[in-house]
């Protein structure tokens, strides 16, 4: 968290939320990252679904998979479900 | 005062009159489980509902801890929610007791004071009460069953108040008070509909920034009960503290409003101070206790002698200028305690007034009398005695013992 | 049943920037019962991994009204929740037509210290789903046993010694004790089938009256195991019948495909070995002085599987091969 915590007198009572965590950015946290292979990609959508970080998405204009990688922490379930065989796990920093 | 409004009387128990004003102040949510001697509370409320006579969604829950937990949960969803408590169940509840200050609930709860086991006893004592003191909930002892229907009514108005959102605890005496017959005022049903009013909502801030009603609706959800680290509980417990600040305002604005339509009042909603402009010797009370004690200090006082009889009713928060104005001239004043804060040289109510007066210039001297743990009875020549004390140390500038068990066979 | 391109277009109401461990499996549960909601919604849920993590104050990945009040609250909550709501529509201030009450609570919330007001509010008959993320064990706390930790399992209560190996009592029958309690609905689900997950969560939420669905999802921080595999050893556990699915409907029992796949043909049947060497948690039983709990642990789930199969009124035909 880089911006300086609140006042009491700033925030609303009974600690309401009031930021979303999608401000969290938690892409920092992975040491491999997904990386798909467009040839191979039948956009299934299995790895939108299983991904515990919603950090894959459906991008309706384009119809198709793309990896958001603010959010994603490495894992490897996409990799792992994938039917096609499409994604493969890479070390972050080396391709 | 005249007042216009047409006041029945009906002969009701404590527990009866709190079911009754329950009854009329339009409450959604009951969730609630039995103990002795809040049984006839939840009885009383679930013959109304099974004769249609309520729109309440009672619920009867499995335990305390499970009754305070709906209750808030409902409050939270917008319902105006109560519960009503004793003894071992407000132990049993004393997590939620805290989570519902914490969360900022306006829920409503009725204790019928009966003292902690072990060994059990289902008689009247304070330590039940007593232990959710530091809780952040608003507490108010009412000394006959009379001011135990007043004061539920005004507590949902104080509970909801938009600049408090804080639950309130309305205590009455087990026994004394729960189970004994007294000739209640109550008002038309329309009235107290018309003073509790419907509930509105402060707004809070949401995760877009929006400013929506604090309560939990799918067409502005928000997020209640998060986790804290300690970057913010701190800020949000300093919350807590201020809006126990600002509720003295609120309880003396509700208890004044409903002085005027009933003609009631207790003295000025904070404390009830008992022929104490002149009192040289006093003792300072929660609760039925002070009913036995004015009748000793009318007493007293036919006999010359300048005895009064302060009553805290508002004991949270703490109504300090009030207690310092009344207390600073007494020559000697007692606490008379209905429990014990074990090992920690004097009771909780003993405590506080020390605390209070502590720096006052005239410093009087304030003795601790334990009374009446467990139901035992406290009649008036025990009363009388802890006069006679006081008179002594008003003489004679000593103490001889400043803590004592008043009643005990030792 | 709807697309899972038109899932995939649903906006997420648990959204991303929670602070779960790589590859969680009560995160991709949670997703799932977010993308099977069918109109308002009020979450209410217990203590525990999936609440810790997605509201730090001020944060929060919650897009629907959530609140938690306490560890062993969920289903009390919910019930309050739910009278609230009966209220306020009966009086005319309630904006809705209806508004489904989900609650939520890991198996921490519900085996142990939830089970009183689970089964409370079961026996009061409100109207709500209650969805046990089962990741067998008090994972946010530092991966203590539960009720629902299995036979054998290495938990930092009940650790793997050179004496005992792990935890020896057995996992508790959660949802037989929910079927028990005669409710509308009772299911088990696994993470490992995402569409008998999101067609569960639906058939919990239109039944009227006391919902519950048992969800299997595995923790890789817990159980020591790849994260990459959290999704494969949720099928495992099901291949293997180590977590069979059935639903019931009024009481009356039905194995769901996958499990009925099994009853069907036997041989699909995976030993139980296959599960247990997928995770660190087990790994102490494949030394030869404790290998003997696992062949306890299949013939316990082969018992169990019997009897499962009896209560659905499936006859399984002799298996061809061990």
């Amino acid at each position: 968290m880089t911006q300086q915590p609140k006042s009491w007198k700033e925030i609303s009572p009974a600690g309401v939320c009031w930021k979303p965590a999608t401000d969290y950015h938690t892409g920092d946290w992975r040491t491999f990252k997904p990386v798909k292979d467009p040839a191979k990609c039948t956009k299934c959508l299995l790895c939108h679904m299983v991904c515990p970080d919603s950090a894959i998405k459906y991008n309706k204009q384009t119809q198709d998979v793309e990896f958001d990688y603010d959010y994603c922490k490495g894992c490897g379930i996409c990799a792992n479900e994938c039917a096609a065989k499409a994604i493969k796990m890479v070390k972050e920093g080396g391709e | 005062m005249t007042v216009k409004l047409e006041q029945q009387v009906i002969p009701l128990n404590g527990d009866e009159a709190v079911a009754l004003a329950v009854k009329q102040s339009d409450v959604d949510v009951v969730a609630a489980y039995p103990i002795t001697p809040q049984t006839i509370i939840v009885e009383k409320f679930s013959e109304y509902v099974a004769n249609g006579e309520v729109d309440t969604e009672f619920v009867c829950v499995e335990s305390e801890h499970s009754a305070l937990a709906a209750s808030l949960t409902a409050s939270l969803t917008g319902a105006r929610a109560f519960t009503a408590t004793a003894s071992a169940g407000l132990a049993l509840m004393h997590e939620m007791v805290y989570v519902t200050a914490g969360c900022r609930a306006p829920v409503v709860m009725a204790v019928t004071n009966r003292a902690l086991s072990a060994p059990i006893n289902i008689h009247c004592d304070h330590s039940d009460a007593m232990a959710e003191r530091d809780s952040g909930w608003i507490q108010i002892w009412a000394e006959n069953a009379q001011e135990t229907y007043d004061s539920i009514i005004q507590a949902f108005r104080i509970a909801e108040h938009k600049d408090l959102l804080t639950p309130v605890m309305i205590n009455l005496d087990g026994f004394f008070l729960s189970h004994t017959l007294e000739n209640v005022k109550v008002l038309p049903d329309e009235e107290v509909k018309k003073f509790v009013r419907t509930r509105e909502f402060p707004q809070v801030t949401d995760t877009e920034g929006k400013q929506v009603p604090f309560k939990l609706d799918p067409n502005n959800p928000l997020t209640l009960g998060p986790l804290d680290l300690p970057d913010y509980y701190f800020e949000h417990k300093r919350q807590q503290e201020e809006a126990m600040h600002v509720a003295p305002k609120i309880i003396k604005e509700v208890h004044d409003e409903y002085a005027l339509l009933t003609g009631r009042s207790y003295g000025n909603a904070f404390v009830d101070a008992y022929r104490m402009e002149d009192a040289e010797i006093a003792t300072v009370c929660l609760g039925s206790a002070a009913g036995t004690t004015k009748t000793v200090v009318d007493y007293l006082r036919s006999q010359g002698v300048k005895a009064g009889v302060l009553r805290i009713r508002t004991f949270r928060p703490t109504p300090v200028e009030d207690i310092i104005k009344c207390l600073e001239g007494v020559k000697a004043i007692a606490v008379m305690d209905r429990s014990n804060s074990v090992g920690a040289d004097g009771g909780p109510l003993f405590h506080e007034i020390r605390h209070v007066l502590y720096g006052t210039r005239s410093h009087p001297p304030v003795v601790n009398y334990i009374y009446g743990l467990g139901g035992r009875d406290m009649p008036q020549k025990t009363i009388h005695s802890i006069y006679k004390d006081l008179y002594e140390i008003a003489s004679t500038g000593k103490v001889k013992h400043f803590v004592q068990f008043a009643g005990v066979r030792d | 049943m709807v697309t899972i391109k038109e899932l995939a277009e649903k906006p997420e109401l648990f959204t991303s920037g929670h602070r779960a461990c790589a590859g969680c499996g009560p995160a991709i549960a949670l997703r799932y019962i977010m993308k099977a909601l069918r109109g308002p919604t009020i979450v209410t849920e217990a203590t525990g991994c999936m609440e810790v993590v997605s509201t730090i104050y001020p944060y929060t990945s919650w897009k629907v009204p959530w609140v938690h009040t306490a560890f062993e609250t969920a289903a009390a909550n919910a019930s309050g929740i739910e009278a609230a709501v009966k209220a306020l529509k009966r009086k005319n201030r309630l904006k809705y037509e209806h508004v489904d009450v989900i609650a939520l609570a890991g198996d921490g919330g519900t085996y142990d210290i939830g089970i009183q007001a689970l089964s409370g509010a079961a026996e009061r008959g409100h109207d709500f789903l209650y969805v046990l993320y089962d990741n067998e064990g008090y994972m946010n706390t530092g991966i203590q046993r539960s009720g629902g930790t299995p036979y054998g399992a290495s938990t930092t209560t009940s650790p793997a010694g050179t004496v005992i190996p792990g935890k020896t009592e057995y996992k508790k029958p959660i949802a037989e004790i929910m079927l028990a309690h005669e409710i509308p609905y009772v299911a088990t689900a696994s993470i490992g089938y995402w569409t008998d997950v999101i067609t569960k969560v639906q058939k919990g939420l239109e039944a009227e009256g006391p919902a519950f669905l048992h969800l299997f999802a595995p923790c890789p921080r817990g159980w020591r195991s790849d994260t990459a595999k959290t999704v494969e050893i949720a099928r495992l556990a099901v291949e293997t019948c180590m977590f069979p699915l059935w639903e019931a409907v009024d009481g009356e029992c039905n194995l769901s495909p996958q499990s009925k796949a099994i009853a069907l043909k036997p041989d699909r049947k995976k030993p139980v070995a296959d599960y247990l060497k997928m995770q660190r948690r087990f790994s102490h039983l494949f030394a030869p002085k404790f290998q003997h709990v696992v062949d306890e642990i299949q013939t316990d789930v082969d018992k169990r599987w019997d009897r499962l199969l009896k209560k659905c009124n499936v006859s399984s035909p002799a298996k061809t091969h061990d």
